[in-house]
């Protein structure tokens, strides 16, 4: 929501002003754009791959974290010793941004896998996740967002600022627990947690194709019960993580509305004759849609500190879920490793969604 | 523009000169009813933290009273309002000791990104050249970053996971700072670079002014107006961030103080047994504070943008319309000149009084 309120994001923000030199002559705007945007990852990552390792090395080793209380002190220096870390700290570091260049983000200290095989394994699961966040954010944000502006500062406006400013406040997990203790406690019409029951998980076992994401999983089936099942868990933790994105939706989507109505062409289509209803739902409407587009890639990395919170809460095993895990048992080799890896999928997902932006909005590159 | 400037200026009554009691009187209809809403909201929250002390019934570590256990997971009853948890504590007390240290919490962390940003934010501005482009950079890279995610690296680093009393609180005050800084810096940043080619800095060089004064007598002075509305954001954002870093298990041990993440935390295995009191009443504080703090954020910001604000209210107190720093500043340039004067007036007033 302060995306909204503050300076646009840096990653839409920026490179109109590298550009501005190329863009006078005209031509090959978009290929260069997408150049210049692709560029500019690199030092992104970098900056917070850094970050993280000087951050958590500050702390000391991650052996001694893990297994302070455990082992006694020279089995412990020989744990050191062998991970290496005891050497210098810019030998250290370099290793790591060549492991990193390799896609080797180190493994873990506590089940001793990849972090790659960790992310292959319960990134599906919150891809899911999200997926199924941003559906409920945009049957929930936009029609709502398109009634508000219809009704401005009457009272349906009113009450829909008001869900909007609740969606916002309202955390993740808090919202998680309550509609659990309704739909799956009270009234028993949901499950409590996890993303299938052991029946639908079993059947889904046995796949040619296992995808990890169980919806696709379950279709494979071609069972209804399965994807039924499937469905049935996702709607809690779908609905929690989704109402913190359509609150900035609906708010998003009302004020450009509000912007776009005012206009000339919807003044002179509005001088036509044309009804007000109309006017929102085939005039305003489309142009006001282009900033959820530049919003929605702030959005993921909303989304992904959401779907930390939203996986402890429903238990759903995903990326999230895990890193939650792993910071129990204070495994921070697991911990710096799952983290730079969501900062290359942030700043991977902010390109792709600022080049769709580019595509459907040309002022974008200029 | 002209229009105000044109019109005799309001006697500044005393009454005038209190903040917020300006913008409560010129707005109307349902940003009044939401700004006094948020108002309200935000002094309950305030005076809860300020007397905890007084108004809750038990201390927030307290586990027995007079030799007697409170006995854990009880249902809200006369001794206990709202419930035992089920670590035997009292629901009501550590939601209400909760308000104090989401409070300090709040306070620590937006004092230490306030100085942060605007510091590095007014350097960076005035400065130029590679160093701000480094700083942008990297204000950017963690700007676009996942900000519970760099709070939980922050906490680590900061207390090792583990939190005692006040070391708890400065951490995860920290730990959010470093999430806001770049929000502040931002703000700061565009405000000094567009400053720094306005005439009256030009003249102070000429006239052979330092530099720091310059910053700091010229540029920082004109450059914080959008300033008290990116705090109420921040407010509720930093409470969010203190939940959440609770929530996973990086908050304030609940014998060194009250905290509602971690009781959140805690009660998330009773709502699987219909257990409702542990989970309801912490986070419907953390709801209510959240909602206060961002009405009135939210108030503020329409009453000072023209383009939102309700279409009968004309906000005249001689104060100028902050813009958010996200507005183009180029369409305002006629206005500009004029806002900036009265700007320069209304700091010499405040500096009076």
């Amino acid at each position: 929501m302060t995306a909204e309120l503050s300076s646009p994001d840096p990653a839409s923000a920026a490179p109109p002003a590298v550009l501005r030199r190329g863009s006078s002559s005209g031509g090959g705007g978009l290929g260069r754009y997408v150049l210049v945007r692709f560029l500019l990852i690199i030092p992104t990552v970098f900056i917070l791959v850094t970050l993280v390792f000087l951050l958590m090395r500050t702390t000391g080793d991650p052996i001694t974290a893990a297994l302070g209380g455990k082992l006694t002190g020279p089995q412990l220096q020989e744990r050191i010793h062998e991970a290496g870390y005891d050497r210098p700290l810019i030998v250290q570091y370099l290793e790591y941004l060549g492991n990193i260049f390799t896609g080797n983000f180190g493994n873990t200290l506590s089940d001793n896998r990849p972090v790659t095989q960790v992310l292959l394994t319960y990134g599906g699961a919150t891809l899911e996740l999200a997926f199924y966040a941003l559906i409920v954010a945009f049957i929930v944000g936009i029609p709502l967002g398109m009634v508000a502006a219809y009704f401005r500062d009457r009272t349906p406006d009113a009450f829909l600022r008001i869900f909007a400013i609740l969606c916002y406040a309202t955390p993740v997990f808090f919202a998680g627990l309550l509609l659990k203790l309704v739909f799956a406690v009270w009234f028993q019409i949901l499950p409590v947690a996890g993303r299938a029951s052991t029946g639908a998980e079993l059947q889904m076992q046995f796949l040619q194709s296992k995808t990890g994401i169980y919806l696709i999983d379950a279709i494979q089936t071609g069972n209804p019960d399965v994807i039924g099942d499937v469905l049935s868990h996702a709607v809690l933790p779908g609905v929690a993580l989704g109402l913190l994105t359509a609150g900035v939706f609906l708010r998003l989507v009302r004020t450009n509305l509000i912007g776009t109505l005012g206009t000339d062409y919807v003044d002179s289509a509005r001088s036509r004759g044309v009804t007000e209803f109309r006017l929102v739902r085939k005039h305003a409407y489309r142009p006001a849609l282009i900033p959820i587009i530049t919003v929605i890639g702030l959005q993921i990395a909303l989304l992904l500190g959401g779907a930390v919170l939203t996986e402890t809460t429903f238990e759903w095993k995903g990326l999230g879920f895990q890193l939650a895990q792993y910071l129990q048992a204070r495994d921070f080799v697991a911990v710096q490793g799952i983290v730079a890896l969501l900062a290359v999928i942030v700043a991977v997902t902010n390109f792709i969604v600022d080049i769709i932006a580019a595509l459907i909005d040309p002022r974008v590159r200029y | 523009m002209t229009d105000t400037t044109a019109r005799p200026r309001p006697r500044r009554s005393l009454a005038t000169r209190i903040p917020l009691f300006a913008q409560v009187r010129s707005s109307i209809g349902l940003q009044r009813g939401m700004l006094v809403a948020g108002l309200v909201i935000t002094g309950v929250f305030v005076i809860t933290a300020i007397f905890a002390p007084l108004l809750a019934p038990y201390g927030f570590a307290q586990l027995r009273a007079d030799g007697t256990p409170f006995g854990a997971q009880e249902a809200p009853n006369a001794e206990h309002l709202l419930g035992t948890t089920v670590g035997g504590y009292d629901v009501l007390s550590r939601v209400i000791w909760g308000a104090q240290t989401a409070i300090l919490t709040i306070v620590v962390s937006v004092i230490l990104s306030i100085f942060a940003g605007i510091f590095l934010g007014l350097v960076s501005g005035y400065i130029g050249g590679w160093l701000d482009r480094v700083l942008v950079v990297v204000c950017d890279a963690i700007y676009a970053f996942p900000s519970l995610l760099l709070a939980i690296v922050m906490s680590i680093v900061i207390s090792g996971g583990q939190s005692n009393l006040f070391g708890g609180i400065l951490a995860a005050s920290i730990s959010i700072t470093v999430v806001f800084i770049p929000q502040y810096f931002r703000v700061i940043r565009a405000e000094t670079v567009r400053i720094k080619s306005e005439a009256y800095v030009e003249s102070a060089k000429v006239i052979g002014t330092r530099a720091p004064r310059i910053v700091f007598r010229h540029v920082l002075r004109n450059a914080t107006r959008s300033l008290p509305l990116l705090l109420t954001l921040n407010s509720s954002e930093a409470l969010l961030t203190l939940a959440g870093l609770g929530f996973l298990g990086f908050g304030i041990e609940p014998s060194a103080a009250a905290e509602w993440g971690y009781d959140l935390n805690k009660s998330l295995s009773d709502v699987t047994s219909g257990i409702w009191w542990t989970s309801l009443f912490p986070g419907l504080a953390i709801v209510l504070a959240v909602l206060g703090i961002t009405l009135l954020g939210e108030s503020l910001n329409d009453l000072a943008d023209p383009r939102l604000r309700g279409r009968r209210a004309a906000l005249d107190t001689g104060a100028p319309a902050p813009d958010n720093g996200a507005a183009p500043h180029g369409s305002a340039a006629s206005g500009q000149a004029v806002v900036a004067d009265d700007r320069a007036t209304t700091n010499d007033e405040e500096r009076v009084s």
